[in-house]
């Protein structure tokens, strides 16, 4: 930082400076604090670089690729297009699912292979028991930055029914591989939808309990209400999305704003932040917001598994993958938001490139936006408002 | 509007600027002058009938016959239309405008693909590299990269 900034006046507490007991003038100065890269409430290898002003944040300047792979360059490098869903699975490892369906979307859009009924059906299933578990690690790590400890334990119980859900089906926990171009890697086991109906129905009362051990509880709201506003034009232009961008008020989602797989023939709506306890996107909103898409996604599931068809869920997969000269952006609504993947094909049986615009590399941008004039204390609560997993920002 | 529309409304106000455009493809791209990039985001995102307010992607392409290229996907959340704009660049002279007083989010994209491609933008606020350490020499995603052998004493290729 070369050159000094001055403390905005909205918040100067003592204007004309802090008075020492003999009456001289107390000199105040910008100091730079680091935090991380090995920093527990940074979720992962993030470095923050904090500059403030006594307790007063004047900027953030977030230093990422600590955990940079080199993902898009191993895509280009693999035999095949289907050699690249393990690599998708390790972007975002808390939500794995989702990261799949967004590339195996957007090869198949390439194909144009149409899929059979049962695979759509059993992709949502999946993508939503997905979404559950990323969510239940977001609260629940969201209830440690604030304090509160116990609320994890809840999330982490509930996590691990559906972990066992997806081990039952193609025996990973946390790394699937489970979504194939053209269809899927193992059928539903036979006791799976009784299995996910017992799930449902555990978890629906599982919800309100963790809402009133965290969401409203008073320390909790006090804390979360009001911190870290993200006004609805800063997300709109900054390009964030999911539960940041509902947050914020506005009424979007890719599943049902840019429809893919089977949502449309299914009933649920996306839950937006309305400023219940403070300020329309505030920290408390965007908590809320995941509380409330759990309920949506276990409706979704219900639904799902009700009308769930029969069929061959491997009829679709192509013997060979080679998509036409050409190129395409497919998206999908992961639980951390806006998952594309821009992918050129030059004829080959490898993509030529694919970029991952991963939703949290494109939400951290915003931070510094968000928390200018917060607290120390609050940043940790802010940037684990945003739910980063470092793997899918630094790719 | 569709992407003819697009491309008509971009001829009529920019003239020159617009190089070339194809309508026949999944998505339909036009090509912009990369040193006139900034006016034709602005005048994307302002005009009322574009609104283009939402950058979805912002990507870096190596075409491995001398040519760079920045691919933006955008989207308006207001008409709900799309568009994919390019701005190509040689090798030799890698120059972009830069777009991240228009779309914010620009501003880490481009300084990914100035990582990755080597592609300088032009008036960049923060022109530094992003995932890769700032002393790293090369630009990694080129078709041509070669990985060094080693890094500040450390052996690359491990």
């Amino acid at each position: 930082m070369n050159e000094t900034k001055t403390l905005p006046t909205e918040y100067v507490t003592h204007p004309g400076g802090i008075k020492s007991s003999r009456g001289q003038t107390l000199r105040t100065d910008e100091m730079i604090i680091n935090m991380g890269p090995q920093h527990p409430s940074t979720h992962g290898v993030l470095r923050l670089e904090i500059v403030v002003d006594g307790e007063i944040i004047i900027d953030v300047i977030p230093h990422i690729g600590y955990l940079h792979r080199c993902f898009e360059k191993h895509a280009e490098h693999m035999t095949n297009y289907q050699q690249v869903i393990p690599y998708c699975d390790r972007l975002d490892y808390c939500a794995a699912i989702n990261e799949e369906h967004s590339y195996v979307l957007a090869v198949e859009r390439m194909l144009k292979i149409e899929l059979p009924e049962r695979v759509e059906y059993i992709r949502v299933i999946m993508a939503e028991l997905q979404r559950i578990a990323s969510h239940l690690i977001a609260v629940g790590t969201f209830g440690i930055d604030a304090g509160a400890f116990t609320p994890f334990l809840y999330a982490f119980h509930d996590r691990e029914l559906i972990l066992s859900l997806f081990e039952m089906t193609c025996g990973a926990r946390l790394l699937y591989n489970y979504f194939w171009i053209g269809g899927l890697s193992h059928d539903l086991p036979p006791q799976f939808v009784d299995k996910a109906k017992e799930f449902c129905t555990h978890f629906k009362p599982r919800i309100k309990e963790f809402n009133d051990l965290l969401t409203f509880n008073e320390i909790f709201v006090t804390r979360t209400a009001n911190v870290g506003v993200l006004p609805k034009d800063v997300a709109i232009n900054y390009a964030c999305s999911g539960p940041m961008l509902r947050g914020s008020g506005i009424n979007w989602d890719l599943r049902r704003d840019d429809p893919y797989s089977v949502y449309h023939k299914i009933e649920w709506e996306p839950k937006v932040g309305k400023g219940e306890m403070g300020t329309v996107g505030d920290v408390w909103d965007r908590h809320i917001v995941r509380m409330r898409e759990m309920e949506e996604s276990v409706k979704i599931i219900e639904q799902a598994l009700a009308a769930l068809p029969a069929g061959n869920v491997q009829a679709a997969i192509p013997k060979r993958i080679r998509p036409d000269v050409g190129e395409i952006y497919a998206r999908t609504e992961t639980p951390r938001g806006e998952l594309g993947f821009y992918i050129i094909s030059d004829g080959s049986a490898t993509p030529y490139r694919v970029k991952g615009r991963s939703p949290a590399f494109v939400n951290l941008s915003v931070l510094p936006e968000i928390s200018r004039g917060a607290m120390i204390a609050d940043l940790v609560l802010i940037a684990g408002s945003v739910d980063i997993v470092l793997g899918q920002v630094d790719r | 509007m569709t992407a003819q529309e697009i491309h008509d409304g971009l001829k009529a106000k920019f003239g020159g600027a617009v190089l070339d455009a194809k309508f026949e493809v999944m998505q339909p791209w036009i090509s912009i002058a990369p040193d006139r990039m900034k006016d034709v985001a602005f005048f994307l995102r302002d005009d009322p009938s574009m609104q283009f307010d939402y950058m979805m992607c912002l990507s870096g392409v190596d075409y491995n016959d001398g040519r760079l290229a920045i691919v933006y996907h955008l989207f308006s959340m207001v008409h709900r239309h799309k568009i994919v704009l390019k701005a190509f660049c040689t090798k030799e002279n890698p120059h972009v405008q830069t777009v991240s007083s228009v779309w914010g989010t620009a501003n880490w994209h481009e300084r990914e693909v100035f990582d990755m491609y080597g592609i300088i933008i032009d008036e960049h606020p923060d022109p530094r590299r992003l995932l890769m350490p700032d002393d790293w020499e090369g630009h990694p995603l080129r078709k041509d990269y070669k990985v060094p052998e080693f890094y500040n004493g450390m052996k690359v290729p491990y």
